[in-house]
This record gives C-alpha cells, sequence and structure tokens, in this order.
C-alpha cells in the first residue's frame, strides 16, 4: 500500500507542488534567517574567537561585551601578572581610530595593539607577509576584507591624479596609511573572523597603537593571560578576580557575555525571530492546509479502501508515509536553497553560519508542520465511515 | 405492507434455491439515522436470504433503504437490531479489526460512480484488493493484469481511468472486485452511469464470469433495463423488503 500512497500523493502535482512548496518556504526561510541570525551573532564575538591562545581576557567590571571597552591603568597588567596561576599575561589595545585614505576621506577602523614581546592576540590566518613583520618600523598588518573594500586605493594617472571610475586596487604591502596623523607602512595582510561592525580591522604593536590612539590618561584594553599547567582557566578567573577587583572571564564565558548583550538590547533575536516564526506559521498555513485538502479530495478513495478491507491504521500509516515524504523532500530543498544562499552571494557581507543545530531545529520545524497536517487529515480518515462509498 | 420472508409460504419467489446453501441470511434488520425528532428509519426489520450462486437485485424508489442494506450486508454500516449472517459469519460479533479484515479477503465492491484511484493505471487499480491483502505490488498487478483479460481489457491495462470511457472503468471495477476471488459481490448502481447498450455489456459480463456456484451477488439498482438478469428481484419500500419475485414481470403485479 506504499505504493499506493504514494502514487496518491504524486499523481495530483499541483496539490503535490502546493504542499512541497509550502514546505519548502518554511524549511528555507527558517534555515536561512537562523543561520544569517547565526552569522550576525558569530561575528559580535569573531575577534574573541581570533584570538585563540589565551584562555582569560580580564577586563574593567564594567565591560559588557568585546566592543565596550573601559579602559585600565597599565600597572594592572603587573598585577595580573603577580596572581599566582598566571603562566604569563599580556596588554591588549583595542580602539577605533580614523585612518585617512589617500583621496582625503576617513575610515573607521578596529586598531589592534599586540605585546610587542610576543604579538600574542595576532590575527588568525596571515595571506601575505608574517606577523613578525609588525616589529618593522611604523608596521601594520590588515585584514583582506578591509583592505580590498574600505581601505582600498584610488588609481591616479601619471599626472597622481585619481582616475575616474577606476575600480579600487585593495592595498599591497609597502602602502602607507595615515593613521591619527601618524604615518602606518603595511607589512602583512590578513584573514580574520568579519567583525560586527564590518570596520576594517589593523593590527600593530601595543606600543605603536598606544602612539595611533588619542591621547587618554588609560589605554590598556584587555589583559590576556593563561593559566599555569594544571590550573583551569575558571580557577584562574576566580583567583584574578579575588586579588585584582577586575573582572576576568574565560574566552568562552566572555563570547557567550557578548552574545548576550546583543541578544538582551538589540531588536536582532526579536527581528530574526519574527521572521522565523512567519516561515513556520506560513508554511504551516500552505502545506497544512493543501495537505488537508489533498485529504478531503481522497476522502472517497481513502473510504474505498476502508470499505475494500484497509483498516484505519493502514490508512493512517498511508497518511504518516505521505506527509514524511513530503516533509523529506520539502526539508531538502528548504535547507539546500538556503546553503545556497552564501555561495550565490558571493564575497559579499552576509553574514551566515549553517549549523547542525540549525539543521536540527529546521528538521523539528518541517516535522511539526506534517505532524500538524497529518493529524487533521487523520482525524477525517479515522472518522470515515466506510458507506461513504455508497453515497452518490 | 408485507414483508417477505423465508417464512412466508405464500410467496415462494421470496426463497432461493434450496439445494444452495445461504450466502446471505438478515432477519428483522433495523437501522436508524439521527436521533430524537431527526431520527429517520432506513430500514424497518428486513427479512432477506440470498443463496450461493444467485443474483438478487434490491430495487426500489429512493431512499427506500437498498443503500443501507447493501452497506449492512456488507459489513461497512452496523446495523441496530436483528440478525445479519454473511456466509455464517455475524459482523455484530465481529471486532472492527476482524471484520475489516473478512470484508477484504471475502467481498468484492463495484460501486456506482467506480471509484477508481485516479492517478493508478487500470492494473494497478485492480491489483488494490491483493495489495491490501499484503500481495506484493509486481504479483498483485500481474495477476490483475489477467483479470482485465477476462473482462475485456487486457491491452487497456497501462491506461490510467481518465483514459478510458465509462464502461471500460466499470470493467476495471469489476475486475478489481472479482481480483481476490470473494464469496461476495455488492454492487451499488453499476450501470447507472452508463448507457443502455454498455450496461447490458456490464450486466452480460457480471452474469458470465462474477456469478460462480460459490458466490453470491447483490446489486442495487435502479435500472430496469437490467432486471432480467437477476435470478430474484426485492422491491423493497419505506425501509421494508415489500416483494420479492423471479420475473421482472411480476414487479407491476
Amino acid at each position: 500500500m506504499n505504493f499506493v500512497a504514494l502514487r496518491m500523493l504524486m499523481g495530483d502535482r499541483a496539490k503535490f507542488l502546493g504542499i512541497i512548496m509550502g514546505l519548502t518556504f518554511a524549511s528555507l526561510l527558517i534555515t536561512q534567517q537562523s543561520s544569517i541570525f547565526v552569522g550576525i551573532m558569530t561575528r559580535t564575538f569573531g575577534f574573541i574567537t581570533d584570538t585563540a591562545l589565551p584562555e582569560v581576557w580580564v577586563m574593567d567590571p564594567k565591560v559588557q561585551f568585546i566592543d565596550d571597552v573601559k579602559p585600565l591603568r597599565d600597572t594592572m597588567l603587573q598585577r595580573v601578572r603577580g596572581v599566582p596561576g598566571v603562566e604569563w599575561a599580556v596588554p591588549l589595545y583595542k580602539g577605533l581610530i580614523k585612518a585617512r585614505l589617500d583621496n582625503g576621506n576617513f575610515q573607521q577602523c578596529n586598531v589592534i595593539g599586540l605585546d610587542d614581546a610576543t604579538l600574542i592576540g595576532g590575527p588568525p590566518e596571515m595571506v601575505e607577509g608574517s606577523i613578525a613583520d609588525l616589529r618593522k618600523a611604523d608596521g601594520v598588518i590588515v585584514d583582506v576584507v578591509g583592505a580590498s573594500t574600505r581601505l582600498a586605493k584610488i588609481p591616479r594617472d601619471a599626472d597622481g591624479k585619481p582616475i575616474r571610475g577606476a575600480k579600487p586596487e585593495p592595498l599591497k604591502i609597502g602602502d602607507t596609511l595615515e593613521l591619527n596623523d601618524r604615518r602606518a607602512v603595511v607589512v602583512g595582510i590578513c584573514r580574520n573572523s568579519r567583525t560586527f561592525q564590518s570596520q576594517p580591522v589593523i593590527y600593530t604593536t601595543y606600543s605603536r597603537a598606544t602612539v595611533f590612539a588619542p591621547k587618554e590618561r588609560k589605554l590598556l584594553s584587555f589583559v590576556l593571560a593563561q593559566p599555569a599547567g594544571g590550573l583551569s582557566g575558571a580557577d584562574l578567573v576566580a583567583r584574578i578576580e579575588a586579588q585584582t577587583g577586575l573582572m576576568a572571564q574565560t574566552r568562552s564565558e566572555f563570547s557567550w557575555t557578548t552574545i548576550m548583550y546583543f541578544i538582551r538590547y538589540t531588536g536582532i533575536p526579536i527581528n530574526f525571530g519574527i521572521a522565523v516564526t512567519l516561515g513556520f506559521l506560513v508554511g504551516t498555513a500552505i502545506a497544512g492546509q493543501t495537505f488537508y485538502n489533498f485529504t478531503l479530495d481522497n476522502l472517497r478513495h481513502f473510504g474505498a479502501l476502508k470499505a475494500m478491507g484497509a483498516g484505519t491504521l493502514r490508512l493512517l500509516g498511508m497518511i504518516v508515509q505521505q506527509a514524511l515524504v513530503v516533509g523529506l523532500i520539502g526539508y531538502g530543498l528548504g535547507v539546500g536553497l538556503a546553503a545556497l544562499v552564501p555561495v550565490l552571494s558571493g564575497g559579499s557581507e552576509l553574514a551566515f553560519r549553517l549549523l547542525w543545530q540549525t539543521l536540527a531545529l529546521t528538521g523539528v520545524a518541517v516535522t511539526v508542520i506534517c505532524v500538524l497536517a497529518a493529524m487533521i487529515s487523520m482525524v477525517k480518515v479515522i472518522r470515515l465511515e466506510p458507506a461513504i462509498v455508497f453515497k452518490g | 405492507m408485507t414483508t417477505a420472508t423465508m417464512d412466508t409460504p405464500r410467496k415462494p419467489d421470496a426463497l432461493p434455491d434450496s439445494r444452495a446453501p445461504l450466502a446471505v441470511s438478515c432477519r428483522g434488520v433495523t437501522k436508524a439515522y439521527g436521533q430524537g425528532q431527526s431520527k429517520v428509519m432506513a430500514l424497518r426489520g428486513v427479512d432477506l436470504t440470498i443463496a450461493c450462486g444467485e443474483l438478487m437485485m434490491l430495487v426500489g424508489p429512493s431512499g427506500c433503504g437498498k443503500t443501507t442494506l447493501i452497506s449492512v450486508i456488507a459489513g461497512i454500516l452496523d446495523r441496530d437490531e436483528g440478525e445479519c449472517g454473511v456466509f455464517g459469519n455475524d459482523f455484530a460479533h465481529m471486532s472492527q479489526r476482524a471484520k475489516t479484515r473478512w470484508r477484504g479477503s471475502n467481498i468484492g465492491f463495484v460501486f456506482q460512480a467506480f471509484n477508481l484511484l485516479p492517478t493508478l493505471n487500470a492494473a494497478e487499480n485492480a491489483a488494490v484488493p491483493l495489495m491490501i491483502l499484503g500481495e506484493g505490488r509486481h504479483a498483485a498487478v500481474k495477476r490483475a493484469r489477467e483479470m482485465l483479460d477476462r473482462v475485456g481489457l487486457g491491452d487497456r491495462w497501462k491506461s490510467l481511468p481518465s483514459q478510458l470511457s465509462g464502461g471500460q472503468q466499470q470493467r476495471v471495477a469489476i475486475a478489481r472486485a472479482l481480483i481476490h476471488g470473494p464469496k461476495l459481490i455488492v454492487c451499488d448502481e453499476p450501470t447507472s452511469a452508463l448507457d443502455h447498450e454498455t450496461g447490458h455489456v456490464i450486466m452480460r459480463l457480471m452474469k458470465t464470469i462474477a456469478v460462480a456456484e460459490d458466490r453470491a451477488l447483490v446489486i442495487v439498482t435502479h435500472d430496469a433495463r437490467i432486471f432480467g438478469f437477476a435470478d430474484r428481484i426485492a422491491r423493497m419500500d419505506d425501509g421494508r423488503v415489500e416483494r420479492i419475485v423471479r420475473d421482472p414481470a411480476d414487479l407491476q403485479t
């Protein structure tokens, strides 16, 4: 009877496609919107992920998320280093500095100052040059997306005038930038995680960053620390907080602190939640209604099958099988189309991160839609009197 | 109004051939739809017997209870009172599951509107009862093609119902009703959707291949043109079997 169920389902192409479209739409919308939400949320703590070596981040107790920098006094670095169980601790500068472009415009950049001695906290991947080149005079490393977009140079003719309509040229090693009226030389191009604000990221040494930075009394953004052998990150966090009065968090905790800030204080989750809910509701409405209509149209045939000896359980099995088939096809198409979105968007700024949890969530949502649609149909079939077949 | 029963000596036509075993035996069957003031008595104590090898027609005006009676006989509708045995089995004493299983094995249906699945071809439609009984699709379709040969549609086995005429669709329905070798075939207005000539062809076919010594046929019909094919005709009115005759001409008297 599986064969009969499938032929009944696929034979009515208009309804079959209608159900598939509803489920595909729901699946696509839920997967795509959830993945973009995850992508955006991932960007909020992308810098923490990139700074992979240190286990513990130490900061001002009022810091709420990674970009909420509240500078510390430089002496705090020594206090953290003095906490028993700290294997090493290094300073990190993180701040927004305006770069003057060669066309006269200014571009806000995220400047990261790394410990001069160890260069800990550097970019995860170098495209050109090496992190050690930061030791060269005025050296900075620029992220590849920033170098080829917002910091890209406008080509000039022999007289030094900008060529109109010419495609901007990416920054390359040897090019110079002006950061807060100070010269910086590009010594490397790196690839890092995109940040929430999508500003260009410029890495340099801590001492040079404090020169680029506007003059302030306190410039130390974070202290990055590593527990000595055998001590867990959580234990070190407790010790640092107890002995310095500063706030310390493990890398994972700080990532979640950042995510939770954006979830609590921005409308992002609500907006995406609405889109996901709409996808679910519209999918349920389209697929459920079409599936129910399909069952109603076939009620007479179900009645005939019941009269001819097909039991209620067998008929319900046929409906479940039909729901399962449309569910699987709709899920597959929706997820497939969603996965195509980042491919089709090429090198755009689209934040898209498809997790297995998102696939599972979509699977659950599509299953719920199919179960709802099938249940309404099942009630009809359970109540169906086979004598319906003799009613003209 | 007189009720024809097997105990009514003045109406010998009410009795089937005494040598043949009984296929259907109903006594005092009642059935009502609705409750209270909206209650409608569809059957008011029907007595009827049908023997194996017999083609019995149920005739009468609309609303007289013909369809309700064959629904009760076929076990797809529960009666309220009385007794009704089909080959010695009383559906009232069977569970829903056992009833469904018994119906699947022993009863064949021919419907007025054919009720063929529009997305299955002729052979697949005819094979449905076998698939319900658990036979594999390929074996069932193979047997269905043989049965379609017997009803003269061997060359149209791949056709969808929409590609067949009304008469051809009814032949497929007959093949479907016969394929699993049922003991009782129940037909509801099998010729009402067909023209006169096609109706006769269908009835001749039924008479030829469906009637067997160990099988009975019950046909509900309004179509007086096919009364001549019946072994006996039971005329119903107001929920009762009013009269049973062997000769259609006797219905007029």
